[in-house]
């Protein structure tokens, strides 16, 4: 079953911690999205293999855009 | 050699007082920790530099009528110029759509105002006068322009202090207001998670700032000359139709002008002014203001829990302060404490931006009643 990793607030990805291929485990740091000025992480929401990776760094995101999917 | 000596009187060193250099270690105290430790560096730099400057005897630039730091305070802060336009980039910084995505955190940027009112009645009950008390209680509200605003029509005498304490505050913000959160929020209240706001549409956000400047203003006048230049820089921001007024109002006009506040707050801070026992009491009470502002709106938020179904989470009362974005990164700090996984940085901003209309409202309302 895939799970999505959804944007939890809009801003910018400023770091990308997983590929295509790895294996995760719940509450890994996944992605870290800089919001007023503020670093804030994103965790990985289930274990799993990361499927897709669907932005970059540098990319600007808005609130429940997705990020990746994990299977 | 009497020449030598005539020549010594004409310099300012024969007029130091022992006043002005424990002014000159306030000065350094202060350029100390804007530069090592980058606290609110854009205001505690100038302001700095200006007390230095003004503590420097026959330089005389304060001088009523002359002195260049006397113009830049007479033109710039007494005709109310340059708070206002402070009031027009922030107004362009600004993004309401959390406020209107759940209007109800409105509330939340007004009860976090009680520490400017209690406060009010504390400075006065301890000596101060009426107008003095306004302007003490107004740090409370932690929102440094409207500070300045108010001290200059209110009590001139005090602008400095009440100025250097409102953003000696706001820069300990995340000192200050973390353990009074703690102490009056449970962990499982500290994890509620917020309900997702609805999206707001282009259309709100064009009509928001001019509904909100024609009703505002007319509840409270004196709270115009913000209120106006505020709504309307939200109005360029919003509008979509003149980036470059925006980008001119959030950037380089904004810049210019927070120059031209430092320096002469800064230099109104001269020795005999600044070196009361008073001065002592601002401090204080404008720390006192600002801790009271944080409970009555954790407070609020807890009381709003009890009337209703739909739980928000009470640290976001914290950013009903004006400390615009700290107080709301702070919420989103002990939030993610107590549950890594809750975001409340953007819930947290509609409390935050409220309290900065609530501060401006609190200032217009002791305008009107005192003046």
């Amino acid at each position: 079953m895939a799970e999505k990793i959804l944007a939890p607030l809009a801003g910018k990805v400023v770091a990308v911690k997983i590929k295509v291929g790895d294996k995760v485990e719940e509450d890994d740091e996944a992605m870290v999205i800089e919001a007023m000025k503020m670093e804030t992480e994103v965790f990985v929401p289930c274990d799993g293999t990361v499927k897709e990776v669907l932005v970059k760094e540098g990319a600007s995101v808005e609130e429940d855009d997705v990020l990746a999917v994990i299977e | 050699m009497d020449k030598f000596g005539e020549l010594l009187q004409t310099s300012g060193f024969f007029y130091l007082t022992p006043g002005m250099l424990v002014m000159w270690l306030i000065a350094f105290a202060l350029i100390y920790l804007a530069i090592a430790k980058n606290y609110e560096p854009l205001l505690l730099l100038p302001i700095g530099f200006g007390i230095l400057l003004v503590n420097l005897p026959l330089a005389d630039l304060m001088k009523p009528g002359e002195g260049l730091l006397w113009r830049f305070y007479h033109y710039g802060l007494q005709w109310e110029v340059i708070p206002p336009l402070i009031f027009l980039g922030l107004g362009a910084l600004t993004d309401f759509g959390p406020v209107l995505a759940n209007p109800r955190l409105i509330f939340l940027g007004a009860g976090a105002q009680g520490g400017v009112y209690l406060t009010f009645f504390v400075a006065y009950f301890m000596g101060f006068d009426l107008k003095e008390a306004a302007t003490i209680g107004i740090i409370g509200g932690a929102d440094g322009p409207t500070t300045i605003f108010l001290a200059t029509k209110m009590a001139p005498h005090l602008l400095g202090s009440c100025a250097v304490a409102a953003y000696s505050y706001m820069a300990l913000v995340p000192i200050i207001q973390p353990p009074i959160m703690r102490l009056l929020t449970t962990k499982k209240e500290r994890c509620i998670r917020m309900k997702k706001g609805r999206k707001v549409s282009h259309l709100e956000k064009i009509l928001f700032p001019v509904v909100a400047a024609i009703l505002l203003i007319l509840l409270v006048p004196p709270s115009a000359p913000l209120m106006a230049m505020f709504m309307l820089g939200n109005l360029f921001r919003e509008a979509k139709v003149v980036e470059r007024l925006t980008s001119a109002a959030q950037n380089e006009l904004l810049n210019i002008v927070t120059i031209f506040l430092g320096l002469p707050v800064g230099a109104t801070m001269n020795a005999e002014n600044f070196l009361q026992p008073k001065v002592l009491f601002i401090f204080f009470l404008g720390l006192f203001a600002f801790m009271v502002s944080t409970a009555t709106g954790l407070l609020l938020a807890k009381l709003m829990n009890l009337l209703s179904r739909d739980k928000i989470n009470p640290l976001l009362g914290a950013a009903g302060v004006s400390a615009v974005p700290m107080a709301a990164r702070v919420v989103h700090k002990v939030g993610a404490e107590a549950d890594k996984k809750n975001y409340l940085l953007m819930y947290a901003m509609g409390p935050n931006v409220a309290g900065v209309i609530g501060t401006v409202m609190a200032a217009g309302i002791f305008l009107t009643l005192l003046n």
